[in-house]
């Protein structure tokens, strides 16, 4: 508190010109500038919404970016072409599959990570590096070498390996993120679980689960995302059946179907509630 | 910060021993699953993909045998070196234009943004909502001979009729930092909201104008966050290939579309994990600088 005091007092005595060219840095040319920054990001999803109700001229269905006029027809039409509602449904399916899997592996990982120190648990040092190491890596490499792998021992691309290798690639996002939140974790809590008797699973369930699931939410959230989005290791390791983005990419070739955006739109607008929904979430809580 | 110190602290209860053998075991345990699955998935195809560069493959039949022969590397490399190169200079230029990009906005959320923290870095997450493709293909649009940008110039005589992006090394850059901005301003803005505002006050009662306000507290201070975002900006960039193939044209090539054509087009494995090698080796330089001066266990706070 003494420290605090001493530096407002300090401030009130600073030079002026300083401080008043830094308060009108914050309060009009920083401001206007982040706005152009995010008006910038905003922008090309700003143009898929408007043009995902575009009409389109001509006999080929493809979008275009001379505006026709308005229509809801991809709207009402969005399962109209069959590649791309299957290959949507695929990515679900795949993004529920290997969320799945990595919020389980990647949550016992983190609890491992933060609750023993490396003279309990030999290797954690390493176990740390691979976590890093997997983040870091290009994803191009990952991709590829997980083609090689499952090319050198005969395993037929398709939905499996698509698991296989989005869960590689989510575990180590999952236990970040949940050891993040669990660093601040009371552990007497637990300890008076067991004092009242509790076994170890009983403890876990009642007490640690409950205690950390935002983190593990947060974690099964980024693991979705991850996953719904991929395209780099996908591309490598789908078959016949391609996941949204591969097709979607697939098309630029041919000429994309208006409905993309239209799956585009949707797939934000989901996305932009659970983001909303989180920070309504957490304030509720402070 | 403060719960990790907690955490470092002797144990304020002494737990009480449990059964000697499933205590013992049980951080083992724990990592197992996802340990096994990081090893037989990630460290184990890297391991073949060494093997395989060792590899040649025929172009005729598409048969790979094991000859034990170094020579596809620098083979390689001597071939795709101007890739390499080109993807370098691509993934710097964009890593350095979001740097500048992202430092004051990353700045102003960070010191001003007040209650409105959340929905700034929100807004910065947008592009990350909608697919990493579509927002590629919408940049084709946008930067295509008929699209908003171009029309727009060309009608106002700004730029002279003939004038094109597509296609460009420019195009390329564009999409890379747009796509990749985000990974730089999150990074940043956690290093910046660490500093303790005292600081820079102490700065200005010690007579700092803002310039060196800024060279000397506030960008040391805000190091850790730069070199975050050069790894979460520049390795993905260096590797990506989706930019280049749908904004660039065929003489600004990257390495990631090489590797790509190698393994799903040519099916010449060796050659494409001879690549995927050497940009691995390229990346973990940089990745190991990056460890050597921040630490491996940084990475989880600018996550």
């Amino acid at each position: 508190m003494s420290v605090q005091d001493r530096t407002d007092t300090a401030a009130t005595s600073r030079p002026e010109r300083p401080a008043r060219r830094r308060r009108k840095l914050g309060r009009f040319v920083l401001p206007t500038y982040s706005w152009l920054v995010i008006a910038y990001l905003v922008f090309p999803i700003a143009l898929m919404i408007i043009y995902s109700f575009n009409r389109v001229v001509g006999g080929l269905q493809q979008v275009s970016f001379s505006w026709n006029g308005f229509t809801t027809q991809w709207y009402r039409q969005w399962s109209n072409v069959p590649g791309l509602t299957s290959s949507f449904w695929l990515s679900i399916r795949l993004a529920l599959v290997s969320t799945l899997i990595a919020t389980v592996l990647g949550t016992l990982l983190a609890i491992a990570l933060v609750r023993y120190r490396s003279n309990k648990f030999r290797g954690k040092v390493a176990v740390e590096q691979v976590l890093f190491l997997n983040i870091a890596a290009p994803e191009i490499v990952m991709g590829a070498s997980l083609l090689g792998l499952f090319v050198t021992f005969n395993v037929a691309r398709g939905f499996l390996t698509l698991v296989l290798a989005h869960v590689m690639f989510s575990i180590a996002y999952v236990t970040v993120t949940v050891r993040a939140r669990l660093s601040g974790f009371d552990r007497s809590l637990e300890e008076a679980a067991y004092d009242l008797g509790a076994n170890p699973l009983t403890t876990f369930r009642l007490v640690t689960l409950p205690l950390i699931m935002p983190g593990v939410l947060a974690g099964a959230l980024m693991a979705f995302a991850l996953s719904i989005d991929d395209f780099v290791t996908s591309n490598f390791v789908s078959g016949t059946a391609p996941p949204f983005p591969v097709w979607v990419y697939g098309a630029t070739r041919v000429g994309i179907p208006p409905q993309v955006f239209v799956f585009g739109t949707f797939i934000f607008m989901v996305g932009i509630a659970f983001a909303v929904m989180s920070i309504v979430l957490s304030r509720k809580k402070s | 910060m403060d719960e990790s110190v907690l955490t470092d602290h002797p144990r304020r209860v002494t737990p009480r021993r449990r059964g000697g053998w499933g205590k013992r075991l049980a951080p083992y345990l724990l990592s197992l699953p996802a340990g096994l699955w990081l090893v037989l998935l990630f460290i184990v195809p890297l391991a073949v993909m060494l093997v395989q560069s060792l590899e040649t493959c025929s172009p005729a039949t598409g048969l790979c045998t094991m000859t034990w022969s170094w020579g596809e590397l620098p083979h390689q490399v001597n071939l795709y070196h101007q890739q390499f190169i080109t993807s370098l200079l691509f993934a710097a230029a964009a890593t350095v234009i979001d740097l500048v990009i992202a430092f004051p906005i990353a700045y102003w959320i960070a010191f001003y943004g007040g209650h409105r923290k959340n929905f700034f870095l929100i807004m910065l997450l947008v592009p990350f909502f909608v697919s990493f493709v579509i927002r590629t293909i919408v940049w084709e649009f946008i930067l295509s001979n008929n699209g908003i940008v171009l029309t727009f110039l060309t009608r106002n005589h700004l730029v002279p009729s003939g004038f094109h992006v597509l296609g460009t090394s420019y195009a390329v850059v564009a999409g890379l930092a747009y796509n990749y901005l985000p990974f730089t301003a999150l990074p940043l803005y956690v290093a910046i909201e660490r500093i303790d505002r005292r600081v820079l006050d102490a700065a200005h009662d010690l007579y700092a104008n803002r310039t060196s306000a800024f060279r000397r507290v506030i960008l040391p201070l805000a190091m850790p966050g730069i070199f975050a975002a050069f790894l979460l900006t520049f390795i993905p960039a260096f590797g990506d290939y989706l930019n280049q193939e749908i904004l660039g044209g065929v003489s600004n090539t990257m390495i990631g579309t090489v590797i790509q054509n190698s393994f799903l087009v040519n099916f010449d494995y060796a050659g494409g994990a001879s690549l995927s090698v050497v940009l691995l080796a390229v990346s973990l330089l940089g990745i190991w600088l990056y460890a050597r001066l921040l630490g491996t266990s940084t990475i989880n706070e600018y996550l």
